[in-house]
């Protein structure tokens, strides 16, 4: 089987097997409703202004004239999550910042995207053994596109966002309008951070450890 | 360079109540719990010391103690004054001093916050980078993070044989957290809600009596466009004026100092750098001058010169940037900020092409710098000095400062007297708006600012109008300073000299004792207090950061203005909220 590539089936296009009118030639494109409204999609993704640490500066930066996000259709930020395609978590997300994180990530619309910009959105980075830290924000909302880096230069930043654009060139229209809207549980500031999701494994777990402190205090005591 | 002075008439005076600090390697004076206002009040009247700048804990496990450790100095200038007060570990209580020095607020505040320290007297003593209800106080040696793996770095799992592991995968949960024994997570009762906050806000704010109509409670932020990051603020309001605000921090609280005392002492040089992310360089500056005092070491010329041109450099970034955003916040939406961005990318190409990377440069050693400046780099740096920048600092004064628009909304607004300012301890760009002609370059010289011809700009009405030109002001002699030293450099340590004094090591030794290093990074005072104890890590890593004091000034700039004014007076304080929070 021979594999197709677009070209043909371009050139395929071109014979329709009737006549063209001549002021009709040249004029008309025919694709799928999926491709044309991805190619839209695609090039007008608002990000969320929202900036949390060091990776935010060079964020700016990218949107600044020499990066210029606005090539990509993405100079448009948005104070607002409801306003708002993609959130780029851009830097060092704490216990303190979790919960807001999630609430802003509830309340923007679908289809909606997330981009974990630099190494402690990611995954912690140098602060992951803080006490205070997150090790990356994927533990709480889902992550379509991580950037390494510390914090990544402008051109990474336009690399992984040309990356979300092809993620979305290949979404079916289908699954991202009939998608769940799916909220996700703000996470409570207790003596530690406490996702609600996991109260019963809190439980469980606090009173194991309250056991294993009295058995130790009866075996000295 | 700092040194810390005694002054023998105060000896006489409070003797009994006082005692020299005799520990090896330690300065200054031990004070009695019980008379330590009586103290810092003859310091701040009779023997002018009326700034506090740096307070404190640090907690001395194997002796059983808790040390608070104030810093004070002269806003005339000379060198600083440094006492300690120790009290048990059990129930560590010291005698609030903010009303003495206000400045003490937010330090005191975070002393509690982190060491547990109660400070008596203290007229709102919760935590402040951390929430009401956290699980213990994490700067105690005792304490352990949920990620704890060992007391100090390099970690034997890591180094030398490498056998690393997630962390991940040994917590329960596979997140960091970790629970106190027996909490129940279905009964808990939050200690503290958003409610509280406001209630308590509203009720300290003050009452008009001429007109009286509903006081209201608005929330800015965390999330935020005004507010540089992820900085709330709570506000009472009276119509549209200002009655009260209170600042409510820690969002990005990532444990500088818990990190800094498990890490060796080279390894804080990169954390240092992601403090202010905007000023990298000077805060390396400042570290390896606290480290290089304890060492006794002195870099070689030529590291000195290229020393003093990073943190002129880093100076222009900074006032570049504060610029630009103050202006953003006025509402000229990003066309100034672009302008300004544009002569900022020109820097950082140089930074780049010396240290790697463009923001986090990690660039400092201890007793000079990890390498030359390339020559390319260079010629690109000179060309910048003496003929790009002083062009491109002119045109934004030309185009910004006599703006009508600019200035019937800056003019007036959120001023701040010379004794205020003082007070609260406010430093850099805020306090010589205000009238006070303290720059650490001058008042306390460091490495070779001494050698340099330059003023201390000063401006006097000290209101945001004037803590932007003086932005300007401090632009124009850093370009004054990098011109001297472009050319000094040459001459004094040509290319091919030394950069760094000894051979370059991976494990320093530190002496025994504490040093206190401070350096005017571009927001203010950045201080580093630094315990060592011989061993690889520091026993105590502390940074006074400027924007964290600076804001305790923020409520008194605030009150009487109207709400629009209150992102105005911010962006005029020039905050970063890696170095508030840190």
């Amino acid at each position: 089987m021979t594999q197709r590539t677009g070209r043909d089936r371009y050139e395929g296009l071109q014979v329709p097997g009737y006549d063209i009118p001549d002021e009709v030639k040249g004029n008309v494109i025919v694709t799928t409703l999926n491709r044309l409204y991805n190619w839209g999609r695609r090039n007008s993704i608002w990000p969320m202004m929202f900036g949390l640490a060091c990776c935010a500066i060079e964020m700016i930066a990218t949107a600044a004239s020499r990066y210029d996000l606005a090539r990509f259709g993405m100079e448009v930020m948005r104070p607002s999550p409801r306003q708002a395609d993609v959130m780029i978590v851009s830097g060092t997300v704490t216990k303190r910042m979790i919960p807001l994180i999630v609430r802003l990530y509830n309340q923007m619309p679908l289809p909606k995207y997330v981009v974990a910009m630099g190494a402690c959105a990611s995954g912690g980075g140098p602060f992951k053994e803080g006490y205070n830290v997150v090790s990356g924000v994927d533990k709480y909302i889902p992550v379509d596109v991580y950037i390494p880096g510390c914090p990544p230069t402008p051109e990474a930043l336009l690399f992984g966002l040309m990356k979300l654009q092809q993620k979305i060139e290949k979404q079916s229209l289908k699954d991202v309008y009939l998608q769940k809207e799916e909220y996700i549980p703000e996470p409570i500031l207790g003596p530690d951070i406490m996702d609600p999701r996991d109260f019963p494994l809190i439980r469980e777990y606090t009173m194991k450890k309250l056991q294993e402190m009295q058995g130790q205090g009866a075996v000295s005591g | 360079m700092t040194t810390l002075v005694t002054v023998p008439d105060i000896e006489t005076r409070f003797a009994g109540v006082i005692t020299p600090d005799t520990r090896k390697g330690y300065q200054g004076y031990i004070v009695e719990a019980e008379h330590v206002r009586a103290f810092a009040k003859a310091l701040r009247d009779d023997y002018g010391y009326d700034y506090l700048a740096s307070l404190t804990g640090v907690d001395y496990l194997p002796e059983g103690k808790m040390e608070v450790v104030y810093h004070v100095y002269k806003s005339t200038g000379g060198p600083g004054l440094v006492f300690k007060v120790q009290v048990p570990r059990e129930n560590p209580v010291v005698p609030s001093i903010v009303d003495i020095y206000p400045g003490a607020n937010f330090q005191e505040r975070e002393a509690w916050d982190l060491l547990g320290i109660r400070f008596e007297g203290h007229p709102n003593l919760r935590r402040i980078l951390l929430w009401e209800g956290f699980w213990g106080h994490p700067l105690r040696k005792d304490w352990r993070e949920p990620y704890f793996e060992e007391e100090g770095k390099p970690f034997s799992s890591r180094w030398p044989h490498g056998k690393h592991f997630h962390h991940e995968d040994k917590n329960p949960f596979g997140k960091n957290v970790d629970y106190p024994p027996g909490f129940d997570p279905y009964t808990w009762e939050p200690d503290t809600a958003d409610e509280i906050l406001y209630q308590a806000v509203l009720q300290r704010s003050e009452i008009r009596d001429d007109l009286r109509t509903e006081r209201v409670v608005v929330n800015l932020g965390p999330q935020h466009p005004s507010t540089h990051g992820v900085f709330r603020m709570i506000v009472t309001l009276d119509g549209e004026t200002i009655i009260g605000l209170e600042p409510v921090m820690g969002y990005l609280h990532r444990n500088h100092e818990k990190i800094g005392e498990r890490n060796t002492w080279i390894m804080n040089i990169p954390y240092t750098d992601r403090l202010d992310y905007i000023t990298a360089m000077a805060n390396n500056f400042g570290y390896v001058l606290a480290v290089e005092q304890l060492m006794g070491v002195k870099p070689p010329e030529r590291a000195e010169y290229i020393r003093v041109i990073m943190a002129e450099l880093t100076r222009i970034v900074n006032h570049l940037w504060a610029i630009g955003f103050l202006l953003n916040d006025l509402g000229a939406f990003f066309t100034p900020a672009l302008y300004a961005i544009e002569e900022r990318e020109l820097i950082l190409d140089v930074f780049e092409a010396t240290t790697g990377s463009r923001m986090m440069n990690n660039y400092f050693r201890f007793g000079g710098v990890a390498r030359d400046i390339p020559e390319d780099a260079w010629d690109k740096l000179v060309q910048l000095v003496t003929d790009r920048l002083p062009r491109k600092v002119d045109e934004l004064d030309r185009y910004l400062t006599n703006s009508e628009l600019i200035q019937s909304r800056t003019i007036g607004v959120g001023v701040l007297t010379a004794e205020e300012a003082i007070a609260y301890s406010t430093s850099g760009p805020v306090l010589r708006a205000s009238g006070v002609p303290y720059d650490i370059r001058r008042a306390d010289p460091y490495s070779i600012y001494d050698r340099f011809d330059f003023d201390v700009a000063v401006r006097y009405h000290g209101d945001v109008y004037d803590r932007y030109l003086i932005r300007i002001d401090e632009m124009r002699q850093s370009l004054r300073i990098l011109q001297q030293a472009v050319k000094q450099i040459e001459q004094e340590a040509p290319r091919g000299a030394p950069i760094l004094a000894g051979k370059p090591q991976y494990q320093v030794r530190v002496p025994p004792g504490e040093s206190y290093g401070r350096v005017e990074a571009p927001k203010g005072e950045l201080g580093f207090y630094v315990v060592s104890t011989g061993k690889p890590n520091p026993w105590r890593y502390h940074v006074r950061a400027p924007s964290f004091v600076n804001l305790t000034a923020l409520e008194a700039m605030c009150r009487g203005h109207k709400i629009a004014d209150v992102v105005t007076i911010l962006g005029s304080i020039d905050i970063v909220l890696g170095e508030v929070d840190r």
